[in-house]
């Protein structure tokens, strides 16, 4: 028997009820995914992406197909993946440390300082150590997402799933951002699921640009392995040829074989 | 402070116009060094400039209402100063009711700082007592059970298809349209008015808290639910701060409308309290003691919205 991946999705469909009958959002998607892998999802808005990475969190139940992590079947949303929002969802009435604060005390068993200690150690790794006493209202909206990022990896998550992360922030912000998960993932060699829809964030990041057909019933397009070696620095790296023919291909995928549907209609 | 030493600059220039233009250059000078010295001078006034500002301010916002309210009552003086007038003028209170609103505490003795009331003949203030006691009592089972109640069919669809029609047509049941049951039901004074005060007050709070509940950001739970929070847990850490605000403007209309219940309570029950002081004094043909207790529960109840709206910033902020 062929060994199962570290996370494994397995003929994964999801139909939702509508008043004019079932739509089908995804179907048939098999993913196997290693551990400490990063592996982007991109494609049209409205094929799904963000349905499949619920999926994984737990927080959308398939109608057909099995999740796996590490050997056991998800069905419930749970610490062990943890999930970075597109907007942050940082609790308003709480500090930031107190934030981060909420998720450590979910998930680490251990003295009162010990967590206090790793929620600013979470918390400098992004670069917000001198943030802890302000509410996420004062914060901008990159350091919002800094936060969240923080909130979710100070969980320890064996799956760390994020959805858009920095689709709500301006190119130079998201630069920094991307810049600031490259270097995290170079010291925590978590396992990554990115949603996103920029092809450069898609192949500067990942080691793996996976795509998906347009939906209605979505499904797995093509594979990419994206096989530049890290460190990967961003103006170095957009002058090799592996990552402009990583680049081409994802932007083949995307603008010829299934170029958005909205244009398609137009 | 620039334009003045300006203006000296220039007036003090202009008699000797015939001058070089150079001569323009230096005079030009003075100014800046004058804005130099000026701060320094500012300093010490300040406190005093703060505080005719603050002065100004509350000058501002209180004035108006001083003037419109001498205006009133000049008017309502002049309407009801004839001796047959069926409504006595403010004079007349004044001079009929001047045991009641100058001994507010008639029959309170004090023993140190505790109170004793005697039985009989009290003054107003011991009246509104009573009266606050009932609502504190009232208000504060409708705020509790208004609350959970609210969490509840904001929580559970179910619970809201189910409870939602009853809770509409129930709240539109004026207060007093619950008295005949209530005192039918407890028999007793005390406990039927503090029926009526709950059954008054809860209304607002659970539908308000129900909305504040529904209105939870989606993500919010989402959170909730990727931490994995026990419904307690999610209850307290995001469920509560998330819906304080609501929760408050559902405990604010109550307060009010509670207010509104026990003086139509304590008129139809006798005994104490300040409906009962308006009936009694209605009956006793005293129609200027009825004048000043309505000023009283006006007083009160606007407190009473204020002290809420108070309480409900302060804990939003917290939370």
């Amino acid at each position: 028997m062929k060994q199962r991946s570290y996370l494994a999705l397995e003929g994964i469909s999801v139909t939702f009820p509508t008043p004019k009958g079932p739509f089908t959002a995804l179907r048939d998607i098999d993913l196997s995914i290693e551990k400490g892998e990063f592996v982007a999802l991109i494609g049209h808005s409205g094929c799904g992406k963000s349905t499949l990475l619920n999926v994984i969190a737990g927080l959308t139940k398939a109608s057909r197909g099995v999740v796996f992590l590490d050997g056991e079947v998800i069905d419930r949303p749970g610490p062990d993946r943890a999930v970075i929002f597109q907007d942050h969802s940082l609790l308003p009435w709480l500090t930031v440390e107190e934030n981060v604060r909420l998720a450590v005390d979910q998930t680490l068993k251990g003295s009162r300082a010990e967590r206090k200690d790793w929620v600013r150690h979470n918390l400098e790794l992004v670069h917000m150590g001198h943030a802890l006493a302000k509410r996420p209202a004062e914060l901008s909206g990159g350091m919002k997402q800094r936060v969240g990022i923080a909130r979710a990896i100070a969980m320890s998550p064996r799956v760390l799933l994020m959805d858009e992360p920095f689709g709500a922030l301006d190119a130079l912000t998201r630069a920094s951002l991307q810049d600031a998960v490259m270097e995290i993932q170079a010291k925590l060699q978590n396992t990554v699921v990115m949603i996103t829809h920029d092809v450069d964030e898609a192949v500067l990041l990942a080691d793996r640009v996976v795509m998906m057909t347009n939906g209605p019933a979505a499904t797995i397009g093509e594979d990419l392995r994206i096989a530049m070696p890290r460190p990967r620095n961003r103006i170095d790296v957009a002058e090799t040829h592996d990552y402009t023919h990583a680049r081409a291909e994802v932007l083949h995928f995307l603008h010829q074989r299934f170029s958005n549907p909205v244009d398609q209609a137009a | 402070m620039f334009s003045t030493a300006n203006a000296v600059a220039t007036h003090s220039h202009t008699p000797d116009m015939t001058e070089a233009e150079d001569s323009a250059a230096v005079v030009a000078l003075p100014p800046p060094a004058v804005t130099l010295v000026a701060p320094s001078e500012e300093v010490p006034v300040r406190p005093l400039a703060r505080i005719t500002e603050v002065a100004r301010n509350l000058a501002a916002t209180i004035l108006p209402t001083l003037a419109v309210l001498v205006a009133l009552l000049t008017l309502w003086q002049f309407a009801c100063s004839d001796p047959g007038s069926s409504l006595p003028g403010p004079y007349k209170i004044w001079v009929e009711s001047h045991d009641v609103i100058m001994h507010p505490l008639k029959g309170v003795t004090f023993h140190g700082l505790l109170p004793s009331v005697e039985d009989g003949d009290v003054g107003i203030a011991v009246h509104i007592l009573t009266s606050l006691k009932r609502v504190a009592i009232g208000f504060g089972l409708a705020a509790f059970c208004g609350i959970a109640l609210g969490v509840l069919i904001g929580q559970s669809r179910l619970a809201y298809r189910a409870l939602d029609p009853l809770f509409q047509v129930l709240r539109t049941v004026p207060p007093l349209a619950w008295l005949p049951i209530s005192l039918a039901v407890f028999q007793q004074a005390q406990p039927s008015a503090i029926f009526l005060i709950f059954i008054t007050a809860i209304w607002p709070v659970v539908l308000n808290t129900a909305a504040g509940v529904q209105a939870i950001p989606p993500t919010y739970r989402n959170v909730g639910k990727v931490l994995a929070l026990n419904p307690l847990q999610f209850f307290a850490k995001i469920m509560l701060p998330a819906t304080v605000p609501h929760m408050f403007t559902g405990l604010r209309i109550g307060v009010g409308m509670s207010w509104l219940a026990i003086v139509a309570a304590e008129m139809v029950q006798g005994g104490t309290g300040i409906g009962f002081f308006i009936w009694d004094s209605y009956n006793s043909s005293l129609l200027t003691d009825t004048i000043v207790a309505l000023v009283w529960i006006g007083l009160v109840g606007f407190a009473l919205d204020r002290i809420v709206g108070w309480i409900g910033r302060r804990v939003a902020r917290q939370a």
